[in-house]
């Protein structure tokens, strides 16, 4: 039977459901250092001074490390491939800080207890300056968040850290000023997404030991295991040689683990001290000083004539990429790139940027990685400009969606060779009754329900960047080991890799043993992020298939004694056709470990000169309190064309999360500040993730294509799912109550103040 | 201090701090299915059963234990592997992080809610369920894993 296309579950299901150690924190060694990180209280400020003599004299102490000890060189904790985008503007610990809560000290002891205590003991002198903290106002300004001469930007992204700039730049194509002058119909609005975090369950941790020939051992909750090795290379200054990462089972990432941030502290420690330690960061930690999503303020126009053709849309993205550059430059091209050419008849467009440094926590990947943000305000332009020309919003995107086969100028020219989302809009429609419920039905009872819809798209991988190597080899009874970089955060990339494997092996899946990523032993993969797995690792399984099963089909031939052309191999043994000899694949396996010169393992690598979009729609229905703007999720369908579904239980899940954590953007979760620079949102008590009464009923489809490019024609489906719930719930609450917000996340005082104001 | 309970049927004695919580206890006596998810209360990874009542041992002092009965899911193993199969099967543990919690919660609302041949409806299960919360799933797939568990057992 076909694996591929099954819902089978993840290889690892069982460790995981009855509780075994196999975590990070699990595996730890018990005598391990406990590292901890002294955090600024100030926003922005320099260390005059740092006196620990106190502190190293509780029991148990076993080192402070400052500024002063650490490497001079600055590197970035984005995990991206080299020469990364993002700017080289972090030390392990500097001289400024720049945000409350950025590193101060490094502290490691015998006991937690000892660390807590020696951290109350240490006395930090601050000249404290002025934060930057607006966004808006951040270019230019006279504060510098990095006024540093060894400051670096590897490649051309319009940065300049001395106008406080990570990233700048524009993409156009046809005069978008004037065909909107010519537009009967134009929507001119601004629209403001804030930081998320991804929240996953297991906060950033890692261990770190060193080795019997000296190296350093780093054990972390990576979706970057390969990129953690250069990182970490760069930040300590010694070569990558010396430096093995291994990734364990990960409580999940959502792109908070695409940058390195637990890692450097207990490797810092154990490279000085010898001594195997670990950091394991607390929530607080892990809301505070991490890496979320990045707030933007994205303005867009959007034109149409009168026949309701959508003729130029021009989008500017100012993007708050706080403390450090982490992602800053990559995130915001998403921003236009990935919802301008969701409309595939315009004339016109044009997508311009800023990424700004401020005083507030660095941002990162957040599945999405600002395609997200861009499609909430494109998206919410568009309901705008259908609401504008008396339109069925459905009606104006069915007539103006990209179709199969067109070539999608503000996607890099490249053309959609599989593309389902006008199936997805009519499926979506009838699983939401769209033609009943649309725009509005007053409940009687001082409540009135709205639906709202959205389009989406993403990427699969990043287009010849992107590189996956994946190696297979025949053991002994001739079962498979796999052996792949990807790093399986949980979605269950190492079990939808095998299903590819066992399809073009002809095997079961219990014939092919899948190990987790090993910096020392597995093929180099760039690491799980932007929707590459499926897409990219997937298409080197297939190719790695392909290559060891013409070794195998030679192997047997020799051992049958005949030609490779009279041989053929079914998954079981290689056989002739012509006289009916066969070897099973258990014997070959089996006497290939005897007098032998040719390995039975294959090895290729893949990379992608296009990353094909999965497309989807989304429609919310609302339930909204007259009386107090309370906003409930009713119902939430969204369908989805990511190819070739490869494991239907497991796309399922991954699209139903997605849109509970894009619900979870849209109403709830706010990272608030005050007006020092300190982070409210601090705890699961203030910051404020769905739980299970908070979802409403969601129901998932898929409508699939067929991606000619990618692996058995599938797409890529992790991060589109987290980008239709913003604009679609907004657009439901506007057809609720006339009331448009354009400021996440929308809530109940947003909603009753716009009520109040409108009457 | 020392204290004395019983963990999953077996009587242990450890020295513990004044301030240590359950949950740090647990671990170190090896119960790693016990994780910490907020250190607020707020997301039910650290659910354990004390005298077989739901509980949250981070917010349990180790030495308010003494003489109490703990189960973790290392002493519910078959347990957890029968109703850890329906969630696997949805793919509703994805990346497993809060399945333990989770799964100690799912089989107390059975004992509880399901012991007079009751069978618990949605809200009822959502409502019993509420404290745990799931980044991963949405949650979807692990209601329908519920509710597909709680007919089969029921036959």
């Amino acid at each position: 039977m076909k694996k591929v296309n099954q819902a089978i579950p993840k290889i690892d299901a069982k460790a995981l459901v009855t509780g075994k150690p196999v975590y990070t924190d699990d595996l730890a060694p018990k005598d391990c250092l406990i590292v901890k990180v002294l955090r600024s209280p100030h926003a922005h400020a320099l260390i005059k001074n740092i006196d620990y003599s106190r502190a190293m004299k509780v029991p148990g102490m076993t080192a402070v490390f400052t500024y002063e000890d650490c490497p001079k060189e600055r590197f970035t904790m984005a995990g991206q491939t080299y020469p990364e985008a993002s700017p080289y503007d972090r030390l392990i610990l500097d001289q400024r800080v720049r945000f409350v809560g950025d590193a101060v000290a490094i502290v490691a002891g015998e006991t937690k207890e000892a660390v807590d205590r020696a951290m109350k003991m240490i006395k930090v002198e601050y000249e404290v300056l002025t934060p930057l903290l607006d966004f808006r106002k951040a270019k230019d300004n006279d504060i510098l968040v990095h006024p540093e001469e060894n400051w670096r930007s590897l490649c051309d992204v319009g940065a300049d850290n001395k106008r406080n700039l990570c990233a700048s730049g524009k993409d156009e194509g046809g005069d978008v000023d004037q065909v909107l002058s010519e537009c009967r119909y134009v929507v001119d609005q601004t629209y403001h997404t804030q930081a998320n975090q991804q929240t996953m369950m297991e906060t950033f941790r890692t261990y770190c030991y060193m080795d019997v020939y000296g190296r350093l051992n780093v054990v972390s909750s990576t979706q970057v295991t390969f990129h953690a090795r250069r990182i970490l290379s760069n930040a300590l200054g010694i070569p990558k040689s010396k430096i093995r990462v291994i990734k364990p089972r990960i409580g999940g990432g959502f792109g908070a683990k695409q940058t390195v941030v637990s890692e450097v502290y207990p490797a810092f420690v154990t490279w000085k001290t010898g001594r195997p330690s670990k950091i394991v960061f607390t929530r607080e930690e892990s809301q505070t000083a991490s890496s979320p999503r990045h707030e933007m303020e994205v303005h867009v126009r959007v034109g149409a004539d009168e026949s309701g053709r959508i003729r130029a849309i021009d989008v500017y993205t100012l993007s708050n990429t706080g403390a450090f550059g982490e992602h800053g430059p990559t995130t915001v091209g998403l921003s236009g790139h990935k919802s301008i050419p969701l409309y595939g008849k315009t004339d016109a467009f044009r997508f311009r940027y800023d990424v700004v440094y401020t005083n507030v926590m660095s941002s990162g990947a957040y599945r999405g990685y600002g395609a997200t943000q861009g499609i909430f305000a494109v998206e919410s332009a568009v309901n705008e400009l259908a609401e504008q020309m008396h339109m069925d919003p459905v009606r104006l995107r069915e007539l103006n969606m990209v179709r199969e086969g067109q070539v999608m100028p503000a996607y890099y020219g490249e053309t959609a060779q599989s593309c389902a989302l006008d199936r997805c809009m009519q499926r979506a429609k009838e699983l939401i009754g769209w033609d009943e419920k649309y725009p509005s039905r007053d409940m009687g009872n001082g409540k009135v329900r709205g639906v709202g819809v959205a389009m989406a798209m993403q990427g699969s991988g990043i287009s010849n960047v992107d590189t996956a190597s994946v190696a297979m080899k025949v053991n002994d009874d001739g079962f498979y080991s796999l052996m792949v970089g990807a790093s399986d955060m949980g979605t269950g990339c190492d079990t939808i890799l095998a299903q590819m494997a066992a399809d073009c092996m002809d095997c079961e899946m219990e014939d092919i043993i899948v190990s987790g990523v090993d910096t020392d032993s597995s093929p180099y993969d760039t690491g799980s992020y932007a929707s590459s797995t499926t897409y990219v690792t997937g298409m080197a399984v297939v190719k790695t298939c392909e290559k060891l099963k013409e070794k195998i089909c030679l192997k047997g031939a020799e051992y049958l004694g005949c030609s490779r052309e009279d041989v053929e191999f079914d998954g079981k043994r290689v056989w002739s056709p012509k006289d009916g000899k066969e070897i099973s694949l258990k014997e070959i396996g089996n006497r290939v470990m005897c007098a032998n010169e040719e390995a039975l393992m294959a090895s290729e690598a893949h990379y992608s000169p296009t990353s094909p979009p999965p497309f989807m729609v989304g429609m919310a229905e609302v339930e909204v309190d007259l009386e107090t703007g309370k906003v409930t999720p009713v119902n939430y369908a969204a369908v989805v064309d990511c190819g070739t579904v490869i494991n239907p239980s497991l796309a399922r899940v991954q699209t139903e999360g997605g849109l509970v954590q894009g619900i979870g953007m849209a109403l709830y979760e706010d990272i608030v500040y005050s007006d020092k620079g300190q982070n409210f949102s601090n705890s699961f008590m203030q910051y404020k993730i769905p739980t299970r009464m908070d979802t409403g009923e969601i129901r998932v489809e898929f409508e699939s294509s067929y991606e000619p490019t990618g692996p058995f024609g599938a797409k890529s489906i992790g991060e589109i799912v987290i980008n239709t719930p913003s604009p679609a719930l907004a657009a439901a609450v506007a057809n609720a109550t006339g009331v448009h917000i354009r400021e996440l996340p929308i809530t109940a005082e947003k909603v009753y103040m716009g009520m109040k104001h409108s009457s | 201090m020392e204290v004395q309970f019983e963990l999953n049927g077996k009587t242990v004695r450890t020295e513990v701090e004044a301030g240590a919580l359950l949950l740090d206890v647990l671990r170190e006596l090896g119960c790693y299915s016990v994780k910490c998810g907020c250190e607020t209360t707020n997301c039910g990874l650290c659910t354990v059963w004390v005298d077989g009542t739901p509980r949250l041992s981070c917010s349990i002092l180790a030495a308010a234990i003494q003489g109490k009965a703990v189960t973790t899911l290392e002493g519910l193993q078959e347990e957890a592997a029968r109703f850890g199969a329906y969630l696997a099967a949805e793919g509703a543990e994805q990346c497993g992080y809060c399945s333990p919690g989770f799964i100690m919660n799912v089989l107390a609302m059975e004992r509880e809610l399901c012991a007079s041949g009751h069978c618990p409806d949605r809200e009822e299960i959502r409502e019993y369920l509420a404290g745990n919360l799931c980044r991963c799933t949405g949650y979807a797939g692990q209601m329908r894993a519920v509710e597909k568990y709680l007919r089969e057992r029921r036959g």
